[in-house]
């Protein structure tokens, strides 16, 4: 009797730990599948590294409230992006880049961090351009991202390829990662039908040289520890002093 | 009494055992059905007052009346308040939250095991009137249950959600739960959430009675155990009451009309009751009534005297 009671509880346990383990590997396989959904996603400014951003976001919505332009929107279940975050289609809305950062101010969990205070710090995505389709590239006189970019010759520059024998002189517009904010006002203001100028999420355009490489030709390129030809050199070699060179060429030009 | 339908039953406490008659009048339906119209009334309003501020800009004396949406939102822009199991899991993926939402999780959370911890479902939660529709549907067309499932599964979901959070880093229940899906889609923009709730609504229409908030649901779990010892509960003046189960008839929530306990205890104890207070009217015998935990521990005391009396009764 006592043994059967016991075999009992030892078969319900197993039947209970059993149907957890399975509806927990279904439940957080779901959850994996849904965080990975897309890493595309153009999230609001301060938000943090992905990962944090969808562990802390609580998905309430008030930063897309407190949007002046209606720029966010909060995913809906089939929506490409992690269900319930904000996320902007700089196409449609851009973000207008609001110096007060409405939306930061409204987040409650710190999933737009507060220690985002100057927009212009914010790194949404990078706008990266489609040469063969970005219209100045192919010569014409565009430039509109250029004039729309709140950064304007920061995030952006125009650079002048002269002409050279029967090829037309071009004016074409660079991105800088190092002061984009990835608005997308430059996206939405692309004349192209499908935006030659597109923010894309950082990880996705980015790549990474790798420590080892030596740009040694950069003024700014330090000899590090780990390369030491000469063990008890003094202080490093310095460049001599550069600034008589131009005058030296353009010595007798009238 | 002239039934002709055989002996009237006599309860032991010596009343007859009478049924509960549906009043023909309207005022009379009206006063039956005054909890649920009530209660209606508090979860639309709530959900109108999102939506009014989200799309048309409601506001008092400048100032957003009740912005964001259940699982964190802010009262005429200055009294947070968030639900305290999504700011749980978040807290337990390890991420630290800013104050704000912790101090409106903290108010939620002592608002809820005051009233009640479930008054939180019979009252706000919108998915709550489509599992009482599922209800009212199955009852009419009597359906009967497909198989039997225990109900406190909920409290290993529960246990289940926290631990997902815990391991996968993002808060589990928060990424698939049907409640938030709705009541965000109801404010924010129609996806497909919709598709989970009528995924509960089959559910509890077709295969389990009360299927989903009955005995699945960890948000109901989780304000079960903060109503714990909520002083808000609904009382039981054990003399009056001929056993005629007309209570548990009605109630989504039957195993907590006990009514052995419920005469020890002088309320419904449990805090898996919600409060709604179906069970009052239909009571013939006006035995329940929603009353305070105090005032009914004090009028224990005084029958301590001649407990057997009570025990009779
Ligand atoms: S900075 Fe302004 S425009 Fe951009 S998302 Fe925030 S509130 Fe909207
Ligand atoms: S305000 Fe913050 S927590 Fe709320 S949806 Fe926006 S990012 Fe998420
Ligand atoms: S996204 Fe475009 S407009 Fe915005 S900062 Fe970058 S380059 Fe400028
Ligand atoms: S049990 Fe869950 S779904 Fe049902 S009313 Fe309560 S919180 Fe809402
Ligand atoms: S006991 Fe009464 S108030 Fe509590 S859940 Fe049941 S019907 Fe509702």
């Amino acid at each position: 009797m006592e043994q059967n009671a016991r075999r009992e509880f030892f078969i319900r346990l197993a039947q209970g730990t059993a149907l957890a383990a399975t509806g927990g590997l279904i439940w957080s396989a779901l959850l994996q599948q849904q965080a990975k959904a897309m890493p595309n996603a153009l999230r609001p400014p301060g938000a943090l590294d992905e990962d944090d951003f969808q562990a802390l976001c609580i998905k309430c919505g008030l930063c897309v409230r407190d949007c002046p332009y209606d720029t966010l929107r909060l995913s809906t279940a089939g929506d490409s992006v992690p269900i319930g975050t904000p996320y902007f289609l700089p196409r449609e809305i851009p973000c207008y880049m609001c110096p007060d950062i409405p939306c930061k101010v409204a987040c409650p969990t710190g999933a737009l961090t507060p220690e985002l205070t100057d927009i212009n710090g914010a790194r949404m995505g990078l706008a990266v351009i489609d040469i063969e389709n970005c219209l100045s590239w192919q010569g014409l006189r565009c430039e509109i991202c250029h004039r729309e970019c709140p950064l304007t010759d920061t995030a952006i520059t125009v650079e002048h390829n002269p002409r050279k024998i029967s090829k037309h002189a071009l004016f074409v517009p660079i991105v800088h990662s190092d002061a984009c904010t990835g608005c997308g006002i430059c996206e939405k203001a692309c004349p192209t039908d499908e935006a030659a100028i597109r923010v894309v999420a950082h990880e996705l355009v980015q790549g990474k040289i790798g420590d080892h490489y030596r740009l040694g030709w950069k003024v700014d390129t330090t000899i590090t520890p780990d390369f030491k030809p000469y063990e008890k050199s003094g202080p490093l070699p310095v460049a001599p002093d550069a600034s008589g060179g131009l005058d030296y060429l353009n010595e007798g030009v009238p | 009494m002239k039934t002709g339908r055989g002996a009237i039953r006599m309860a032991s406490n010596g009343r007859p055992v009478r049924p509960f008659i549906m009043p023909s009048t309207l005022s009379g339906r009206l006063g039956v059905w005054r909890y649920l119209i009530l209660r209606r009334i508090t979860q639309l309003t709530i959900l109108l007052l999102f939506f009014g501020t989200a799309h048309w800009g409601w506001s008092v004396a400048g100032r957003p009346l009740l912005s964001g949406n259940l699982s964190s939102s802010r009262l005429l822009d200055l009294v947070p308040m968030a639900d305290p199991f999504a700011v749980l899991q978040i807290f337990l993926t390890r991420h630290m939250l800013q104050p704000e939402v912790l101090i409106g999780a903290g108010i939620v959370l002592v608002f809820y095991a005051l009233v009640g911890g479930r008054v939180w479902c019979a009252w706000v939660c919108p998915v709550n009137m489509v599992t009482d529709l599922a209800g009212w549907l199955r009852t009419r067309l009597g359906i009967r249950d497909m198989f039997h499932v225990n109900r406190d599964i909920r409290y290993s979901v529960l246990a289940l959600t926290l631990v997902l959070s815990f391991l996968t880093g993002v808060a589990a229940f928060e990424w698939v739960s049907p409640i938030s899906m709705f009541h965000r889609e109801l404010i924010f923009g129609a996806g497909l959430g919709w598709t989970a709730v009528l995924g509960v609504f089959l559910f509890d229409l077709l295969v389990v009675k009360h299927g989903w908030c009955g005995h699945l649901c960890p948000l109901g779990a989780f304000y079960a155990l903060v109503g714990r010892f909520a002083p808000v509960r609904v009382g039981f003046d054990a003399p009056t009451c001929t056993h005629c189960g007309e209570c548990a008839r009605v109630c989504p929530e039957p195993q907590v009309l006990n009514l052995r306990q419920a005469a020890e205890a002088g309320m419904i104890r449990s805090g898996e009751c919600t409060n709604c207070g179906r069970c009052i009217p239909v009571c013939p015998e006006g035995t329940l009534q929603f009353d305070l935990r105090h005032r009914i521990g004090a009028a224990d005391q005084s029958h301590e005297s001649k407990p057997h009396q009570r025990r009779l009764a």
